[in-house]
């Protein structure tokens, strides 16, 4: 693979960018509505995006997850365009809430979305939020996620139009969960997803970030969330990604967290022909705690990568991170978990867990935990482990009259099922639960 | 009980089995009839559970040599699952636990897949549910385990009583019991050993494996069986058990030289 791959996809990209940047609100929202500041990060984004390039499995970051066909498709922005009815997107809804944003290719669709919690939660898509909070919205929008140095941060935030602002304000409790639904519908097109999520302090909310497809043919989701956590805020964050599986998803996320919050978040891929899944939770202040678990189940030829970094930047912060990958077929899952204890981030209570379950002899999984501790008065441990189906385990079901192929799949289930157990909706965690039983019975 | 008219069940003949290439059963006879508790004692090495899973079919042993009956079928022509179908139940020494599978969902699978393949009725959740908390009470479970995750977090004595739960749901022919003593305390022995005494019938059989003679305070054996070195030595009533408790294994091989000594 040498560096010089052919660039279309980012020359296609950049081309549509330079055109848009002469009438820079060409996209979403009219022209007059989108304020200085925007156009300026924007600018500067678009700056920043032509001179990065493409990532090659050269960069270390990339070593595993070769996304040399992505740089292939001359793909284009997608367009506010869509013909869905209810009807069509209705199943994908979650019942336990009614609180839901819907974005159809990376636009909102408000005549799909509602929200329930009014008084507890501000909300909306970006457009609206700006209008009426741009203070708050300015100070945090790509405060989060740098775009400095990741070429996919820097595309979304150049074409940043539109997304999903949730604002919790302060001592506020949502009731209800909000779902936060991405649909994609066109294909060979870029959607360029993008969510805001600032909890004040004291505030709770629960979200689940969803990407879906209703297609299949490939395209790509670029999305950037970021998540600002005042003093002593929690959220519980939930990102599902089900796209269909020509698609290419790349993900980067970037938390924050101030004294004293708690991000809680569960992480599952089941979808896409390529996904790369940055997640960056920094801890700002004092006394915060995290919690992430992810579950990446993938077979045939996919490819999923999951990079996290948990930065310990202050002292007396706690982490602790469970990530599972089942790989069936030829796929190829690839874990990368990055905790750094900075210098002085005493007390440090941090703990990693990665493990991996090889359901086929050429599946592929590559897991790395990576810790980097400059303190010395720190708890930090971590285990990584890749493993085939325990035939001890296997031979038990039998003995109770289970199948070869039942006791496989109850066990491949049950090890999928210990993160899906931490989804706090039934409904969710059931449909879930329905496509790894499917999953991992269509592979035998 | 012994009733010299009932059926045989179990009927194994000249057995032998290795597992990577070593021979560790080497050349057992036993024969089981319905109404039947045997007891098979032995120290540590001499075979005892190597004996109970190749008749429960594990696949890490290989039998050489030898053919076991079990109710007018070949037993060693069927897989486990088969095995378990037909009415053969190991209760494990060391059950395994199973993170993220509720004991109620597990327990249910393997009712309904065995009432299928016997050609019963499944039960459905809630029927189950109310099958299986009758079961529990036998064994003084509370109904709690049933939404937790297959034995995890359980303690001995709750796993034990979980795999004889899972005998009392799925009413074998043979039950065979690989130490199902060790770990507990005397009150769970008691508990365990009254919900085997109630499952017990003359319909079906018993293999207790245990080193132990105190187990056998609580559920009497018909016939003591004595392992060593991959073969029974010595069989006897259950007055055997108290002898080897009393005197110690090698109690036995002079008292067996002895023997030879006489009949020579």
């Amino acid at each position: 693979m040498s560096e010089l791959v052919s660039n279309d996809y980012l020359e296609c990209l950049l081309k549509s960018l330079s055109i848009q940047s002469e009438g820079i609100s060409s996209l979403g929202a009219p022209a007059n509505n989108q304020s200085a500041w925007l156009k300026q990060l924007r600018k500067q984004a678009i700056d920043r995006a032509g001179q990065l390039r493409l990532p090659t499995i050269k960069d270390e970051a990339w070593r595993f997850t070769d996304i040399s066909p992505l740089a292939k498709l001359p793909f284009k922005p997608a367009q506010a365009l869509h013909t869905l009815k209810l009807s069509d997107i209705q199943s994908f809804f979650i019942e336990e809430t009614n609180n839901r944003l819907v974005f159809i290719d990376g636009f909102f669709a408000p005549e799909f979305s509602g929200i329930t919690d009014k008084e507890q939660l501000i909300i909306g898509n970006l457009p609206s939020l700006i209008e009426s909070h741009a203070s708050l919205v300015a100070s945090h929008l790509a405060q989060h996620a740098q775009y400095h140095d990741n070429i996919f941060t820097a595309l979304n935030t150049a074409f940043v139009h539109d997304g999903a602002v949730i604002i919790v304000p302060k001592n506020a409790v949502a009731a209800a969960p909000v779902h936060l639904l991405f649909i994609a519908t066109q294909k060979e097109t870029t959607n360029y997803p993008r969510c805001l999520i600032v909890g004040e302090a004291n505030s709770q909310v629960t979200l689940i970030e969803d990407y879906v497809s209703l297609q299949n043919d490939a395209y790509v989701t670029n999305s950037v969330t970021e998540c600002y956590l005042a003093p002593n805020a929690q959220v519980q964050h939930i990102r599902i990604q089900r796209e269909n599986t020509d698609a290419y998803h790349l993900a980067n996320c970037a938390v924050s967290l101030d004294h004293a919050s708690r991000y809680q978040a569960v992480n599952v891929s089941f979808g896409a022909q390529i996904s790369r899944h940055n997640l960056d939770v920094g801890f700002k202040a004092e006394t915060g705690e995290c919690a992430i678990d992810g579950l990446t189940i993938i077979t045939d030829g996919q490819l999923a990568d999951t990079h996290s970094c948990i930065d310990h930047i202050k002292p007396n912060c706690t982490s602790r991170q469970q990530h599972k990958c089942i790989a069936d077929d030829a796929a190829h899952a690839v874990f990368n978990g990055n905790i750094i204890v900075r210098p002085g981030a005493q007390r440090t209570d941090s703990s990693q867990s990665s493990r991996n379950l090889l359901l086929s002899g050429t599946a592929q999984i590559d897991t790395k935990p990576q810790l980097e501790i400059f303190a010395d008065d720190v708890k930090c441990a971590h285990g990584a482990t890749v493993g085939q189906l325990d035939n001890e385990e296997i031979f038990y079901l039998k003995s109770r009259g289970l199948s070869e192929l039942a006791a496989r799949n109850l066990l491949t289930y049950a090890f999928g099922a210990e993160i899906l157990n931490r989804i706090p909706l039934a409904s969710l965690k059931h449909s879930l639960e329905q496509i790894v039983l499917n999953q991992t019975q269509s592979s035998r | 009980m012994i009733n010299q008219n009932s059926q045989t069940i179990l009927n194994v003949k000249n057995l032998h089995a290795n597992t990577d290439g070593t021979e560790i059963l080497k050349g057992i006879n036993l024969t089981v009839k319905s109404g039947e508790i045997h007891a098979i004692m032995g120290l540590n090495g001499s075979g005892k559970s190597t004996f109970a899973k190749v008749l429960a079919g594990h696949p890490d042993y290989t039998v050489t040599q030898g053919n076991v009956q079990f109710e007018q079928q070949d037993l060693l022509a069927m897989n486990s699952e088969e095995r378990a179908q037909a009415g053969i139940f190991l209760a494990f020494q060391y059950p395994i636990e199973i993170p993220g599978v509720a004991n109620n969902q597990f327990l249910r699978l393997a009712y309904n897949t065995v009432q299928s393949k016997r050609g019963n009725e499944e039960l459905d959740p809630l029927e189950f549910d109310d099958f299986v908390r009758e079961k529990m009470k036998l064994l003084e479970m509370n109904p709690d385990f049933l939404d937790r995750s297959v034995n995890e977090g359980f303690s001995g004595g709750e796993k034990k009583r979980n795999e004889i739960l899972q005998m009392a749901l799925l009413e074998p022919k043979l039950g065979i019991l690989d130490e199902t003593d060790s770990g507990l305390d005397i009150d769970a022995l008691k508990i365990v050993a009254k919900g085997v005494n109630h499952l017990s019938n003359k319909d079906n059989a018993m293999i207790m494996i245990t080193h132990y003679q105190r187990l056998l305070d609580h559920i009497v054996p018909d016939y003591v069986h004595v392992m060593e070195s991959g073969r029974i030595i010595k069989t006897g009533g259950k007055e055997l058990a108290l002898e080897l408790e009393k005197h110690g294994y090698d109690w036995l091989h002079s008292h067996q030289q002895n023997n030879a000594g006489v009949s020579a």
